[in-house]
């Protein structure tokens, strides 16, 4: 007990707990709704891992990992932005404008797939770069602030993607664009195969290497150093003689080039083709999932398989138990509220165990951008 | 005569330290009680619990006499306790009326009466001496003028006890004379002041009484007129203390830094800079002395390299660098101890050891090809802890946010130093330390400047330039007035060019 309390005094191991905290509060939760309204939650539960395929069943367990493949890129892309100080809000803008460039180059071009499949993914992450380099511009060159520009870059894409589609590469309705050829899919037989028919595809290397390549350059190299200086003090970092401008277009660039990669796995990995005249939410999850990864590589892996495992289980929990599938969205949000309201856990942390030594405050990121903005 | 506030025995735990351990304060009414110590001595902690944003752990509050409860600021107000903290709480937009009112606005029907308030501000404003305008805009008047507004304040509110947190650490010498006759006339309409301050000579000045506070523990309470200068200071502080710095006489050498007509903007784009002539040479210490806000912060942020030059020429060792960038600046020979050491200085959430290479992270032997190599960071960290005496909770991986502000300004130092560079530059390299921080670091600048460096030092404290430059400039309206030996010169004499008098008799030395 004492060693937990010592542990628990800490502060950096208090932010390492939180989300684990967070997800169990949410789960506790969401079982009282579920005693409230007369069912069982241990079987609900039990069928939406199950459905989520945790059980055994490769064929689910696939799906669970194409939702977390998408997911954990928008979150590295968030996560990135804000270890740099940038609220990147541009994801799905990023995303949709990646994914439909290499569905545009997975369409119109014929090639083999050693060349085709690396064109359209490469397509994608520049698309995303680009797409992500004009807030960073706007910001670095007139302090026009990020959150305002890549909400406007997200409604460019979306009217840009409506007019670019049936124009250049219609599909059977007007609404969709034609399906990608198989030389530019992510789908391999193999891995299809070994999952027993399920959607599953290579996009779930390129999240991984995205992911021990942002802690690469967030922990080792001295670019990251200068990122993160930037992000967490402008001025020092000026001061210390870094670009900041030069410093934070890279940041929005690399940023966008994941969400891009996201946009790469999900239309040429999941969908094949691009629908028109929608926004992916997958962006906006991102958020979520960096935060409940305290924008760490690591801890957005680990909670894009949680987003993973809840959106896959949740139609077989409700077609098992008659559980609403919503639900499930009351326990993401029971779990996002807690992972936000760090202060609040810290709190209950304090008053439960009676640890006493909590050293200073730190402000979730998040909440800052949102209520202030620029300090 | 009775007390108007009496703290009895307070003690006040935090995690890990006792801020007020069995402390008495006793405010007889109408008298100016001054509260002296360190910093760190519980000074604020024990104000803070009387305006009832801490609650003590024991003790009893008396107020008039009688024993209070106060469990937040507005039980304070209540009581007709007041006061005016360090950082303004004041809206820049608002006219001082309206600042004034604020939270309590009379009102006719639903419409502000403003003109009922600011008539009532006035009539204050002339029994006090202020002279405040009532219908000015706060950004519009000085720093003197919007404490003012802070003492209005409390006196609309029907305050009888004012507390005054350092409030002349923003302030001219001559706003301090100001505010001394304010304070005086307050007392003499029959208010009681508490003035807390680490300032002997104001306490000297004005007050009537000194409670000092050492390391949370009550040490005294003394009758001013019999007590003098140094017995208090030793009571502060718990030892003897010099205030005279040991140093030999300088030898100067080449001049290092020369500054030619140079002209700098500051954020209004209004000349904060203009035609400024500077040079120092290697092994003395220039002090700058002047009054905040005559440029001194544009100058340093131009020889630096963070603000643009309009014209003129900077030349460090006989070579112009007037526009190198700022990286180029301090490869080029500048240390810059920065007068905000949490704005500029330090990014307090890296540790100790990745912000001791703040500006040679990307050279060897702290990286190689781009790749930071986290040993050598860590063990150069190590080194700088041991020679400099930094004290740290875990070594080279402590957050610096940790720290105590005399750990980081010697964390700086340490920094700074170390790269060896040729001009040394320290802007107000003591603001906010106690005085056993302030005596280290005015010997690690005479040391630089022995080994043969040329040190620009800037500070608002006369005091410190006269104690540790080997000569001196003042700087007026961002030109320098006049440069002197300091051995010639005296606190008087630098007053008045500080004041921007006596400009007629400028001459260079």
């Amino acid at each position: 007990m004492h060693k937990i309390k010592t542990f628990l005094s800490v502060e950096s191991n208090q932010n390492k707990i939180i989300p684990f905290l967070s997800v169990f509060l949410g789960f506790l939760i969401g079982a009282i709704v579920m005693i409230v309204s007369g069912f069982n939650p241990l079987e609900a539960y039990a069928r939406l891992f199950e459905g989520a395929g945790l059980f055994g069943n490769v064929r689910r367990f696939g799906e669970t990992l194409v939702l977390a493949t998408s997911l954990s890129l928008t979150g590295l892309a968030v996560a990135f932005g804000m270890r740099t100080g940038l609220f990147n809000i541009g994801a799905s803008g990023q995303l949709l404008m990646g994914g439909f460039c290499a569905v545009f180059i997975g369409i119109t071009l014929d090639l083999p797939k050693i060349i085709h499949l690396p064109l359209a993914v490469s397509a994608a992450m520049l698309a995303g770069a680009l797409w992500g380099m004009i807030p960073g511009l706007l910001k670095a060159r007139f302090n026009v602030h990020e959150v305002v520009s890549s909400i406007m870059m997200n409604w460019i894409a979306v009217w840009s993607v409506y007019y670019f589609v049936p124009e250049f590469i219609k599909g059977k309705y007007d609404t969709e664009s034609a399906t990608i050829r198989n030389s530019a899919s992510l789908r391999v037989d193999w891995l299809t195969d070994l999952f027993k028919g399920s959607s599953i595809n290579l996009g779930i290397f390129i999240a991984i290497i995205a992911a021990i390549v942002v802690w690469w350059i967030l922990e080792k190299t001295t670019f990251g150093f200068e990122l993160k200086a930037v992000g967490l003090n402008k001025d020092a970092a000026k001061y210390a003689g870094i670009h900041v401008n030069r410093n934070i277009v890279l940041s929005m660039m690399i940023s966008g080039a994941l969400a891009g990669l996201a946009g790469a796995t999900f239309y040429l990995g999941f969908t094949n083709n691009v629908k028109i005249g929608e926004l992916p939410s997958l962006g906006f999850d991102g958020i979520a999932v960096a935060l409940l990864g305290v924008n760490t590589p690591l801890g957005v892996v680990l909670s894009s398989l949680l987003f993973g495992v809840m959106n896959a289980g949740k139609g077989f929990m409700q077609a098992a138990t008659r559980v609403p599938n919503e639900l499930v969205q009351i326990i993401m949000a029971v779990i996002i509220f807690f992972a936000a309201a760090t202060q609040l856990i810290r709190l209950i942390i304090k008053r439960i165990l009676r640890v006493k030594n909590v050293p200073i405050q730190v402000t979730e990121p998040v909440i800052e951008e949102i209520n202030g903005g620029e300090k | 005569m009775g007390y108007v506030i009496e703290m009895l025995n307070i003690r006040k735990e935090f995690p890990g330290i006792i801020a007020n351990d069995n402390v008495t304060l006793q405010v007889k009414k109408g008298e100016i009680h001054a509260l002296l110590g360190e910093n760190g001595a519980g000074k604020s902690t024990l104000m803070s619990v009387l305006f009832g944003m801490y609650q003590p752990e024991a003790g009893v509050i008396k107020v008039n006499e009688r024993e209070v409860k106060i469990t937040n600021p507005n039980v304070a107000n209540d009581l007709g306790i007041g006061m005016v903290h360090q950082h303004f709480k004041l809206v820049d937009v608002f006219t001082v009326t309206e600042n004034i009112i604020l939270g309590m606005e009379p009102t006719k029907g639903v419409h502000l009466d403003i003109h009922k308030a600011a008539k009532k501000i006035k009539e204050l404003s002339d029994q006090y001496g202020l002279s405040v305008d009532p219908y000015a805009l706060i950004q519009d008047i000085s720093v003197g003028m919007q404490q003012r507004v802070e003492i209005l304040k409390m006196l609309y509110r029907n305050a009888d006890i004012l507390i005054f947190d350092e409030p002349t650490a923003v302030l001219t010498p001559q706003e301090i004379h100001e505010l001394m006759n304010i304070m005086r006339r307050l007392k003499t309409e029959g208010k009681s002041i508490v003035l807390i301050t680490h300032k002997l000579k104001e306490i000297k000045a004005v007050a009537d009484r000194c409670t000092v506070l050492r390391k949370g523990k009550y040490i005294s309470t003394v009758e001013v007129k019999e007590t003098p200068e140094h017995e208090m200071a030793r009571l502060m502080v718990g030892r003897e203390v010099s205030f005279k710095v040991d140093k030999s006489e300088a030898k100067p050498k080449e001049t290092v830094l020369k500054i030619t007509n140079l002209n700098v903007l500051d954020n209004r784009k209004l000349k904060a800079v203009e035609n400024l002539c500077l040079d120092v040479r290697a092994g003395e210490i220039f002090g700058i002395a002047g009054i905040d806000g005559n440029g001194q912060k544009e100058l340093v942020e131009a020889i630096t390299g963070l603000r643009h030059i309009e014209s003129g020429l900077i030349e460090l060792n006989g070579v112009d660098i007037t526009n190198l960038s700022i990286r180029k600046k301090t490869e080029s020979g500048i240390g810059h101890i920065p007068e905000d050491r949490h704005k500029h200085g330090l990014v307090l959430d890296y540790n100790l050891g990745e912000n001791m290479v703040l500006q040679t992270y990307y050279k060897e032997p702290f990286s190689t090809k781009g790749l930071l190599n986290k040993d050598d960071i860590l063990a150069n960290a190590e080194r700088l802890i041991q020679e400099f005496d930094v004290r740290s909770g875990q070594g080279a991986v402590t957050p610096v946010r940790s720290m105590s502000g005399g750990n980081q300004q010697k964390a700086i130092i340490a920094r700074e130093v170390d790269r060896s560079p040729s001009l040394l530059i320290a802007s107000q390299p003591t603001r906010g330390l106690d005085v056993g921080a302030i005596e280290y670091i005015h010997s690690r600048l005479i040391e630089e400047r022995d080994k043969g460096k040329a040190v620009l030092l800037i500070s608002f404290e006369l005091d410190e330039i006269l104690n540790v430059s080997d000569r001196v400039g003042v700087i007026y309206e961002g030109t320098i007035v006049d440069v002197d030996q300091t051995a010639n010169t005296n606190e008087n004499q630098l007053g008045l060019l500080m004041a921007g008098s006596a400009k007629g008799g400028a001459k260079h030395a």
